[in-house]
């Protein structure tokens, strides 16, 4: 069985992807400081008949991804499934951006997932074989109204994934971006319900998503099936970037 | 530790880590023509060497090295 290791996997989106790989790998649910939400996710997964592990990784510090990795390497195996999904939002327009708002939404989303796939892809390219998912966004594409840095933070998130998907494919190692649109999570939850009237008005597909829509894809890139896919993005956004 | 014991470590861990084959690896041996290691392949290796000798190489210190033979005197140098 595969090991993955899904960041930010305590809530949300995270949460919905660990759920899913629960049922066909062992799951490290990485937490920042969400620790009961953690072990209540792990403990879903070993309900189901599914392993799991809850890990604390803090993408910011290479010290806390070193001793998750380390860990996680000790229990149940190097780390073959990495979705790098730990994020954070600092939203204002432009203008309103301070720089250490910036370089935190750049450092979490973008810099920790570099790291945590710098760290991943050395039992990946010794085994020669890995997945790698990136939780990107929609805006990373598009951009967004007040949300600059995260949108840069994602759009940067797919040059990292087409570049690893260029230099390891030799090593039957793949490299793939998943951009949601609006999901049904914490980070949507202050929309009001004329925004997601407005929101849903835009939409091919008349819901706002769920994080399981999300967790099917990121499944399915994360399995044996998908090894003639790499370097793309997949949009799951109810056709709103369509 | 005396360089042919380095070059037996280098040989096993080309044998072990890329699959090449043991009579293949002299210290005449050219990595990319004889050994035919691709970049990714040399990258590998150097990742082999920083956990087996407990080293690190810098990519500066890799630039002269072509051959088995030139890998095995860098490492030896650094122990």
């Amino acid at each position: 069985m595969k090991t993955a290791l899904v960041t930010g996997g305590s809530r949300g989106i995270g949460r919905a992807i660990a759920l899913e790989l629960g049922k066909s790998c062992y799951v490290a649910v990485g937490y920042t400081s969400s620790k009961d939400s953690a072990e209540e996710v792990v403990g879903e997964i070993v309900k189901s008949g599914g392993e799991a592990t809850a890990i604390q990784i803090d993408v910011t510090s290479s010290e806390s991804i070193e001793n998750a990795f380390t860990t996680i390497e000790k229990e149940l195996n190097g780390v073959d499934i990495l979705v790098n999904n730990a994020g954070i939002t600092k939203d204002n327009i432009l203008p309103r951006i301070k720089e250490d708002d910036w370089n935190d939404v750049i450092n979490t989303n973008l810099t920790g997932s570099f790291k945590t796939s710098q760290r991943a892809i050395k039992h990946m390219m010794k085994n020669k074989w890995g997945r790698i998912v990136f939780i990107s966004s929609i805006v990373g594409i598009v951009g967004n109204q007040g949300q600059a840095n995260y949108a840069a933070s994602k759009a940067g998130l797919i040059g990292l994934s087409k570049s690893i998907a260029k230099e390891m494919g030799s090593r039957s190692i793949t490299s793939n971006v998943v951009a949601p649109g609006y999901i049904d999570t914490d980070m949507t939850a202050f929309l009001t319900d004329e925004q997601k009237d407005n929101i849903i008005e835009q939409l091919s597909i008349k819901r706002i998503g769920k994080p399981e829509d999300v967790a099917n894809i990121v499944s399915f890139l994360s399995s044996e099936e998908s090894e003639y896919i790499t370097g793309q993005v997949i949009p799951v956004d109810g056709g709103i970037t369509n | 530790m005396e360089v042919n014991e380095v070059f037996e470590k280098v040989k096993g861990l080309f044998v072990e880590e890329l699959g090449i084959d043991a009579d293949k690896v002299t210290m005449e041996a050219k990595l990319e023509e004889d050994l035919e290691i691709d970049s990714l392949g040399i990258v590998e290796v150097v990742m082999a060497f920083e956990d087996e000798f407990s080293i690190e190489i810098d990519d500066e210190e890799l630039t002269d090295v072509g051959t088995v033979g030139q890998a095995v005197n860098l490492l030896h140098s650094k122990l």
